[in-house]
Formats: structure tokens, C-alpha cells, sequence
């Protein structure tokens, strides 16, 4: 066994530290987090051009990683620096290209990879609440039926980087009900498209979102992505990478929060003495490193897991890592402010804007208690095959 | 036993149904009940019309104000106040600073300061923490030396004090000052009354993580104090701030929030829909639910428990310590609850939709704009008032004598 990463990957992970430490320092990031645009153009030409976006995906589609191992490296940096740049979206995006697209369309990986362009998936809805299938937007055949396009309408929730994004896979329904497995088609369209509307909004912790409302966007025969009514099973993979890249930089971001709480516990006086020394803290303090260590695990998991072929055993480790995350990482961001008593709670204070990123990765992709049940599901389903 | 109510109790409690439904303004409820934030006129308002009838003080002894309310009788007021909407008030000066005085101040300053306390004419902030002091209030050095010139007898006083809530708004603080350097870390402290327009006092806001600016530093340079601010003796300011810090855990515990919060929890998740259902019904969320359901039961009847025991008149000692931890702890969950009843509208944050009169519609659920920041503003909760650890220290000395 061997629990080393490669020299590419550590050389990469090195690399992306010094960058981001350099171009987003706090004060940096803040700036470009709470910026109009959510996130620094600046900063993301930097990652791609050090090659970051391209290690998302494989050889044969343009990059040079793609693997598990790849993803998780590059996201637990991101993590560890509260970068708000857009690589989910380039993520998931560029993986329903590679997974489901034309020749064609994988064409648009070469400017996602390149961070010239931003991608980002538009699938959640008012209401569906991480539930994949819950789709409503409705994408019916144009009227001219020798055009073979098609128009959508409806609404999108929560894009991230909504406002900005030039790229958009839109979910929609082609046949069915909410929340039937068949009937969900996926588009590409752009994000200026005629009929897309967009209300931007800040995000807690910082970057953005939007509102996405789809008033008769008319899309041609080529914006459909892979077999019509088919697009679940693309949205669970791509899904799955998101899960990954998700509790790779929360894992990033906890493991942050915890070495400055334990740098806290070290020097902080209190009492005259560091606080670090009362027995009630560091009994809570190892109480963390344990759970973070388990989250790491679980990373590593997911990781080996994401490119099973073995659907139950894939998605089980993934939902597993998520829902890890979820109850770690409010954990240590509730524990590491109360840690720090008042300080704790303040903007001047780096582990603050760590703790809001690692409860709200929680609301993204599914929260822990979805993906306790789905992971449930997924063994009760597996048992009766 | 008998957990019901008198019927007088009962009685009261239609009173008071009566007069919140009369006279608290619906916007002020609506705003509390939306989750946005309070201006100073309003806050003055709700305490303005709590004087008129004679319900502001609730706890001061009749011949200061009070209503000469039972325990159980101002128990049955937070509740209904908070279930209806009704604001907090903000505590400063009626709950902390009052009963002080009532105790440990001279005539003169009684008659003084207590009517200005219930007219609203000055607006109290707290003077205890200091940076690096944390819960360890006794580490004062904000320092006050005693100097007698020809305008009087004064205090001049230098140091710096933090966590200072509303102090934005305030006209008084009420401090804790070192008046002997020499003596061991509870002795040698003072408790004074300091006019913030004084020259010499300057105010810095403190952002925190929700962005708000609520709390503030506040900073004391030669600061001119008249001798006569000094509460009891020169000296013995712990024992005076220890008596005003059981006032304030006991409000901490904020049962009447707790219960506004579940029942708001309730609508919520009856609302909500997950996998086509109510999250009620989804059996993790109920879970979650019906656990804090279960605790803040349990709550409310240790709460009355420590009320009865402490009806002869006095203060809870350190059962208010208790009170302290397991009310902030069933409110965080409680707001924690909230926030994951949200799902992925936890993450748009509008600082606009934090005050009233935002005319967009809201983003995914009402509550949604207010629910995550409240979350994190609340996370204060255990931290504040003594943090939950120094409660359990607290709690570990004086009921278990360890």
C-alpha cells in the first residue's frame, strides 16, 4: 500500500499553494469574493495557465490527470486557500462533455481548460432540494419541426456563478414528471442566450450565484448533450465529481481551521496560563484531529471510487465522503469558532470566512442527511438485487 | 406536583396575550418575526410602550417601577412576548444595570439613573470584556485612579474595552475599572457609570462574520469620571458584577426564543419539500427534529424548576449556568435546523434583505436570506455571558464541589 501521492501530483499541489498564497491572500480573496463578478478573472487565467483545470481531465480530452486522485489534489488546495474561482462548474461541465458530448461539443473543453470561458451547471431548482431528479423545466420540440431544435422554460436555483457564466448545462424535462428517473435531457446553452434571464446574488461565503429564469429559449439540435431523456445518469456521474471535488476542499479547508485552532490553543493565555493546557479543550481539540483524519479517509475513498464501474460500490464511497464532510466539517467550523471564543466571530479573522465555507459546502450537492439516506438507499437496493 | 398553572397564572397569561396582540406594532413583530434586523427606533418603541404599562422592568421591586411580578408570572411574559414577535429589549439597562443598583447603589443614584433606565432617556451599554480577557472577566486593566482637584472628585480613567454590543447606539456604559493594581485579580476592581460622550472615549465598530457591525471596541484615554459614578465601594466591583452576570445567564437561556424558534422550525419544514414530500416527513430531518422538540421540552420544565426554587425572591445561583448552556445549545440547534431546512438557498446572501422595507421577492423560502446568517450570528451564543465552558467550570465548582 501506498497512501503518497505521486511526485506530478505533489509538485502540482505545491505549486497551486505558493500561487494561490501569493494571489489570493486573505485580504486578496475577500476582495475578489465580494467582488460584482464573484470570484478574480486574474487569479483563474493564473490556475489554468499552472495547468490546474487541465489536471481535472484526462489525456485523451485535452488535459493531463482526470483521475480521482487529480481532482482531489486540486480541489483540498482550493479548499485550503477559500478560492472562489469557478473550477466546480469547469469540473462537472467539462465531465458531462467528455462523458455524453459530440465531437463538437467537446470542442468547448479546450476554453474552459484555457479559463478563458466559465462554465457552470444549472440543474437545481426552487424546490427540488439536492434531489437530482426533481426537474421541472421543460424543454419541448420547436414548432418547426424540420429545425429540430428545441425551447425551454422554467426556472434554475442556485447556479453557481450564474451571472458570469458563459457556458450553461441546463437540465430539463423532455417527458415526465418531477422527479422520474426517465425524461431529463441536458443542454448546453449560453448564458446570454435570448430568453435567460439572470438575478445575481452574493453569497455568504463568498463568490456567487444566481437566479436563472428560461422564458421560450429557443436552442438547436446540436445544444442537446447525449440521448435525449437520458441525461440522469449523466448528471449522477458528473454529480459524483462534484461530490469528490466537494469533500476534497472541505477536507482542505477543515484541515486549515484545525491547525489554527490549535495555534490558538498554543498561545492564547488565559487564566494566566495558554488554554491550550485546560484538559476540557485539548480532550476537544484531539476529538477533532481524529474526525478529520476520518474525512481524509473518506476523500481517499471517494477518490479510488469515482471511475468504479460498480455503480452501488462508486456511489456508496461518494455519498459516504460527502456526508463525512458534512458532519466534519460543521464540526470543526462550530468547534473551531467556539474555540476561539469572540475572535471567533470576526470578519478580521481568517477562520471565520474558513468555518462559513466548510457549513455551506454542506448545502451544495447534498447535505449530510441526503446522502446518509442515499447511502442507505444505495445498500438497501444493492441487498435486494 | 402540579405543572399546570394557577388559574390566576392563566389569567395573567390572557393579559398578556391581550395587551401584545393591542399594542405591539404589527411591523416591529413582522420584522422580528422575519428574522431582520432592529433599528434604534424601533427597539425604542417596543420599550417605550412596555413603560406605559408599567411591564418594562419586570423584575425591579415595585417601589423602583416593577410590577411586582412573580417568577413564574415573568416566565409567562418572555414566553408570550417572544411567541408573538415581540423584540428582545435590549437589556442593558433594565435586566443588568438596574438590578445593581437597586442592590448595591446609594439613594441618590437610584433616584437618578433607575427613572432615566425606564424612560428610554439613556441608552446602556456593557464595559466587562477586554481583549485577550475573554471569559476571564477578572483580568480587568482598564484602570481608574481617584484624583481630587478643584473641579471635584474624579476617576481618570484608561484602557480598552471590546465586545461592547449596541455601543453604537448608547449614551452610558457601566465598567468594570482596576482601582488597585496591587491586589490579587478579584479584588481591586471597581464598578463605574461613564457618560460615552466624555472626552476621551472613542468607538470603533467590530465586523463579524455576517458581516453585521453590532458589536464594537470601545477606548478610554484620561477619560474623566465623577467619583460619584462609583456603584457600592471603591474595591469591591465583583462582587456587584458577579450579582449582574446571574441576570444576565438567566436571559441568556432565552426559553421564550427557543419555543418562537421551533414553532417557526415547524412551519418551515412543513412547507418544504424534499423527494416530493414535507422535510416533516423525511425521517432524518424529523429525527433532528423531534430530538430538539424532546430537549427544549425537558428545558422548559428545568427552567420552571429553577424558577420555583428561586420564587422566595432571590436570583438562581449557578442553576442559571445550566440554564445558560442548554438554552443556547437548544437555540443553536434550533438555528441550525433552519439553516438546513434552506438547502441550497443557505448560500445567496443579500445584506439588503437583513432590513426592512427590501421590496425584491425572496429568494426560495422566506427565510431564506436570514437563516444561514443567523446561524453563524448565533453561534455567539455559546460564547457570550461567560462562554458554555466557563459555565461548566462554574457549574463543576459551586454545584458539585469539584
Amino acid at each position: 500500500m501506498n497512501f503518497q501521492h505521486t511526485e506530478d501530483r505533489r509538485m502540482l499541489a505545491d505549486s497551486l499553494n505558493r500561487f494561490l498564497s501569493e494571489k489570493n491572500g486573505i485580504g486578496l480573496r475577500h476582495q475578489s469574493a465580494g467582488s460584482a463578478l464573484g470570484f478574480s478573472r486574474e487569479v483563474y487565467a493564473g490556475l489554468a495557465e499552472l495547468g490546474t483545470i487541465g489536471a481535472l481531465f484526462p489525456e485523451d480530452a485535452g488535459g493531463f490527470g482526470g483521475t480521482g486522485f487529480d481532482v482531489s489534489v486540486v480541489f483540498e488546495c482550493l479548499g485550503r486557500n477559500l478560492a472562489v474561482e469557478p473550477l466546480l462548474g469547469a469540473l462537472v461541465v467539462g465531465q458531462a462533455l467528455i462523458a455524453a458530448g459530440t465531437d463538437a461539443q467537446r470542442a468547448a473543453l479546450e476554453s474552459i481548460m484555457a479559463g478563458t470561458s466559465v462554465a457552470a451547471l444549472a440543474h437545481e431548482e426552487p424546490g427540488s432540494h439536492y434531489e437530482l431528479s426533481h426537474v421541472t423545466l421543460s424543454a419541448t420540440a420547436a414548432s418547426d419541426p424540420s429545425a429540430g431544435g428545441w425551447v425551454l422554460n422554467g426556472r434554475k436555483a442556485v447556479v453557481p456563478m450564474g451571472d458570469a457564466a458563459d457556458l450553461l448545462l441546463v437540465s430539463a424535462r423532455t417527458t415526465g414528471q418531477p422527479l422520474d428517473a426517465d425524461g431529463i435531457s441536458l443542454f448546453l446553452v449560453r448564458g446570454d442566450a435570448p430568453g435567460v434571464s439572470r438575478r445575481g446574488n452574493g453569497r455568504i461565503d463568498g463568490g456567487r450565484t444566481a437566479e436563472l429564469t428560461f422564458t421560450n429559449v429557443a436552442v438547436d439540435a446540436s445544444a442537446l448533450l447525449g440521448a435525449p431523456g437520458q441525461g440522469l445518469t449523466v448528471l449522477e456521474r458528473i454529480s459524483g465529481y462534484a461530490l469528490l471535488a466537494l469533500a476534497a476542499e472541505s477536507l482542505g479547508a477543515m484541515d486549515m481551521a484545525k491547525d489554527q485552532t490549535l495555534e490558538y490553543l498554543r498561545t492564547r493565555k488565559q487564566f494566566g496560563v495558554p488554554i491550550g493546557s485546560f484538559q476540557a479543550l485539548q480532550h476537544r481539540m484531539a476529538d477533532l484531529l481524529l474526525e478529520v483524519e476520518q474525512a481524509r479517509s473518506a476523500v481517499i475513498n471517494a477518490a479510488a471510487a469515482v471511475e468504479d464501474t460498480d455503480r452501488t460500490a462508486r456511489e456508496r464511497a461518494l455519498s459516504a465522503a460527502k456526508y463525512s464532510v458534512g458532519r466534519i466539517g460543521t464540526l470543526v467550523a462550530e468547534e473551531s469558532i467556539q474555540m476561539h471564543g469572540g475572535i471567533g466571530m470576526t470578519w478580521e479573522l481568517p477562520l471565520a470566512h474558513y468555518a462559513k465555507r466548510l457549513v455551506m459546502i454542506d448545502h451544495q450537492f447534498g447535505d449530510e442527511d441526503h446522502h446518509l439516506a442515499r447511502f442507505i438507499a444505495l445498500g438497501q437496493a444493492a441487498a435486494c438485487a | 406536583m402540579d405543572l399546570q398553572f394557577t388559574p390566576q397564572e392563566q389569567a395573567f397569561r390572557e393579559d398578556v396575550r391581550a395587551f401584545l396582540k393591542d399594542q405591539l406594532p404589527s411591523r416591529i413583530a413582522n420584522q422580528v418575526k422575519a428574522g431582520q434586523r432592529l433599528s434604534k427606533a424601533d427597539q425604542e418603541e417596543w420599550h417605550a410602550i412596555l413603560n406605559t404599562r408599567g411591564w418594562l422592568a419586570n423584575h425591579w421591586p415595585e417601589a423602583h417601577g416593577g410590577p411586582g411580578w412573580s417568577t413564574v408570572q415573568r416566565f409567562i411574559f418572555d414566553t408570550e412576548c417572544a411567541l408573538a414577535g415581540g423584540p428582545r429589549i435590549v437589556p442593558f439597562g433594565v435586566n443588568m444595570l438596574g438590578p445593581v443598583l437597586i442592590k448595591y447603589g446609594n439613594a441618590k443614584q437610584k433616584a437618578h439613573w433607575l427613572p432615566r433606565i425606564l424612560s428610554g432617556e439613556d441608552w446602556w451599554c456593557q464595559g466587562y470584556s477586554e481583549p485577550g480577557a475573554g471569559s476571564d472577566l477578572a483580568s480587568v486593566k482598564t484602570t481608574a485612579v481617584r484624583v481630587t482637584d478643584a473641579s471635584g472628585d474624579h476617576y481618570i480613567v484608561n484602557g480598552q474595552k471590546t465586545w461592547t454590543t449596541q455601543g453604537q447606539h448608547a449614551n452610558m456604559i457601566f465598567c468594570l475599572v482596576r482601582t488597585d493594581r496591587e491586589a490579587k485579580a478579584q479584588s481591586g476592581i471597581s464598578f463605574l457609570l461613564m457618560d460615552m460622550n466624555s472626552p476621551g472615549v472613542d468607538l470603533r465598530p467590530i465586523r463579524t462574520l455576517d458581516g453585521d457591525c453590532e458589536v464594537n471596541e470601545v477606548f478610554f484615554t484620561n477619560v474623566k469620571v465623577p467619583a460619584e459614578n462609583l456603584v457600592g465601594e471603591e474595591n469591591k466591583g465583583w462582587t456587584y458584577a458577579k450579582y449582574l452576570l446571574t441576570y444576565e445567564r438567566t436571559g441568556i437561556a432565552g426559553v421564550g426564543f427557543c419555543i418562537a424558534a421551533l414553532a417557526k422550525l415547524k412551519v418551515i419544514a412543513a412547507r418544504v419539500l424534499k423527494n416530493g414530500k414535507p422535510l416533516d416527513q423525511d425521517p432524518l430531518f424529523a429525527a433532528r427534529m423531534a430530538r430538539v422538540d424532546i430537549d427544549l421540552e425537558n428545558m422548559k420544565t428545568t427552567n420552571l424548576r429553577v424558577i420555583a426554587a428561586a420564587a422566595s425572591g432571590g436570583v438562581p445561583g449557578a442553576e442559571s449556568s445550566m440554564l445558560k448552556i442548554r438554552g443556547t445549545e437548544i437555540r443553536q440547534e434550533i438555528l441550525s435546523l433552519i439553516r438546513r431546512a434552506m438547502g441550497p438557498y443557505a448560500l445567496p446572501f443579500e445584506e439588503e434583505a437583513q432590513y426592512a422595507g427590501y421590496a425584491e421577492p425572496p429568494l426560495g423560502e422566506p427565510e431564506a436570506t436570514t437563516a444561514a446568517a443567523h446561524y453563524f450570528n448565533y453561534r455567539k451564543l455559546s460564547i457570550f455571558g461567560g462562554s458554555n465552558e466557563i459555565q461548566k467550570n462554574i457549574i463543576s465548582k459551586m454545584i458539585l464541589g469539584l
